[in-house]
């Protein structure tokens, strides 16, 4: 039987078929591997100017810190930036993606992007992936509408809320954000108060850890300060760290023969047998 | 129910009917979490009224916190009916503590100790006790706070949460709590911890009571409920700027 040689283009979307070898294969008790996840506490919230997005810096993979100081903030325009949790290749794939698009728009069109351009870009991609494109994001900005903040889940459902937090540190952050919160917050109190949410996912979830990370969107201006608070330094027993000399040092010149300690007694008759 | 035939001596066969194993395999009416605090003079904790069927909410007058002895107060989340076997065999104990009649009382620590037991033995024959239990306590003027899981994990602490409340109340009580908290303090606290919870945990019902245990004794509060706050902007027009968007 001949096969046909005319190569039909791929089809669009998601190729399922390794879904079902996969399966079996897990069936006959191959383990999938692993992704690299971010475990991840990540927040934003709208303050009086603008939108202030806050992330912490650990990649796990599994039970194993990957990364202790990755970047979960995404660039995607000068006044748009986009926090990312679930699978790391996922977020920074999706959110790089989107960002050449806008880029690309802004081109066109000759206008700065807006926040709503970003959500639709991303929600029809993910959803058009029904989820598995495991990317949970937070996504902020300031445009000429004034500021906006959203939530984008994996399946490409949306929210747009005041304060928005992702991840598996999710619950502790936002029990701080649910109990401090208000609105026309000033720069400052924003920024301690995303501080506090994402300190409280470090703290108080595995998944999360090491530095946090904070960008503050203002119209016409964005700061993003990387690792603006640093609560898990190394710390060492002595405060000096440790010293040591690099060449060979004498330590003692006496030398005791080693027959003035020891009793050495002559035993009579067979050495030691062979 | 199986069954299967046995042969008997006239040649005949008989059904008989294996005995069903029973033991609890899922819980049904369900109580979501507990918070609890030590403070100065003993120890808070709060729990709301709800009894949950499912997904449904069945039960708005379900008291689960309660007075165990003159010493202790036991809290529980998880299983009503498992909770309210629980404070059969608790009345058990203390009738049979006090029958000695010598003047001693059953402590918080005996009855945490009597709880882990009974819950790490039920797990041990796969037929748990589906509760998360909080026991707390002052005696002698020492106060104590602890809690027992269903699978026998116990342990004591300064604040416990079961439930949601591990999630979403622990982080704040681990921030804001410290030792010698006054009375108005502590229940403020506890109210922060519940109204996160009230918002964001969807089996919990905005009618609470706050239980207090002193070395005079116990007081639960009556029900009552919080102050929410919906009028966050965004919330009334979630769509500006953007009309027609989701």
């Amino acid at each position: 039987m001949t096969q046909s040689s005319v190569d039909l283009p791929p089809k669009g979307g998601f190729s399922f078929d390794l879904c079902k070898r996969n399966d079996m294969l897990t069936q006959k008790g191959l383990k999938a591997p692993s992704f690299l996840k971010t475990g991840t506490t990540i927040v934003g919230l709208i303050f009086k100017d603008g939108v202030i997005l806050g992330a912490d810096t650990r990649a796990t993979e599994g039970p194993i810190v990957a990364d202790k100081n990755c970047e979960k903030i995404h660039y995607m325009a000068p006044n748009i930036y986009c926090c990312g949790a679930g699978t790391a290749a996922d977020t920074e794939a999706v959110t790089d993606m989107v960002s050449s698009q806008l880029r690309l728009h802004r081109y066109q069109t000759g206008r700065d992007s807006r926040v709503i351009t970003a959500l639709t870009l991303l929600k029809k991609h993910l959803f058009n992936y029904q989820g598995h494109v495991s990317a949970a994001l937070v996504l902020g900005g300031v445009d000429i509408t004034g500021p906006h903040l959203h939530t984008i889940y994996p399946h490409g459902s949306t929210d747009t809320l005041p304060f928005a937090t992702m991840g598996s540190g999710s619950l502790a952050a936002m029990s701080v954000f649910e109990a401090k919160y208000k609105e026309g917050l000033t720069r400052d109190e924003g920024i301690k108060l995303v501080a506090e949410a994402i300190c409280s996912g470090i703290f108080n979830d595995l998944g999360s850890g090491s530095n946090v990370d904070i960008c503050v969107i203002t119209k016409g201006h964005k700061e993003y300060l990387r690792n603006y608070m640093e609560p898990n330094p190394r710390t060492y027993v002595s405060s000096k760290g440790y010293s040591f000399t690099k060449k060979t040092e004498v330590l003692l010149t006496k030398i005791t023969p080693l027959s003035e300690r020891v009793e050495i007694v002559e035993v009579a008759g067979e050495a030691m047998e062979e | 129910m199986t069954t299967f035939t046995v042969p008997i001596d006239n040649g005949d066969s008989v059904k008989i009917a294996e005995e069903e194993s029973q033991r609890t395999l899922y819980p049904y009416v369900t109580g979501t979490s507990i918070v609890a605090i030590k403070y100065k003079d003993g120890v808070l904790m709060a729990s709301d009224m709800g009894g949950s069927y499912g997904s449904t909410l069945r039960y708005k007058n379900i008291e689960r916190v309660k007075a165990i002895g003159k010493h202790s107060l036991l809290g529980a989340s998880g299983e009503i009916s498992d909770f309210q076997e629980i404070l059969r065999y608790l009345d058990e104990l203390t009738l049979n503590d006090n029958m000695w009649d010598d003047g001693n009382s059953l402590g918080p620590k005996e009855i945490h100790n009597y709880l882990t037991r009974v819950m790490y033995n039920r797990r041990n024959k796969f037929n748990p006790l589906w509760n998360t239990l909080v026991l707390g306590g002052v005696k002698n003027g020492k106060s104590y706070l602890g809690m027992v899981s269903m699978i026998g994990v116990s342990f004591e602490d300064d604040h416990v949460a079961t439930g949601f409340g591990n999630h979403l109340a622990r982080p704040i009580l681990r921030d804001e709590w410290h030792a010698d908290l006054s009375f108005e303090d502590g229940v403020k606290l506890l109210e922060k911890c519940m109204r996160v919870l009230l918002y964001r945990d969807r089996s919990a019902i905005n009618k609470l009571q706050i239980a207090k245990i002193t070395e005079e004794g116990v007081t639960v509060s009556q029900p009552y409920s919080l102050k929410t706050f919906w009028e966050f902007s965004s919330f009334h027009n979630p769509t500006a700027g953007a009309e027609g968007s989701w």
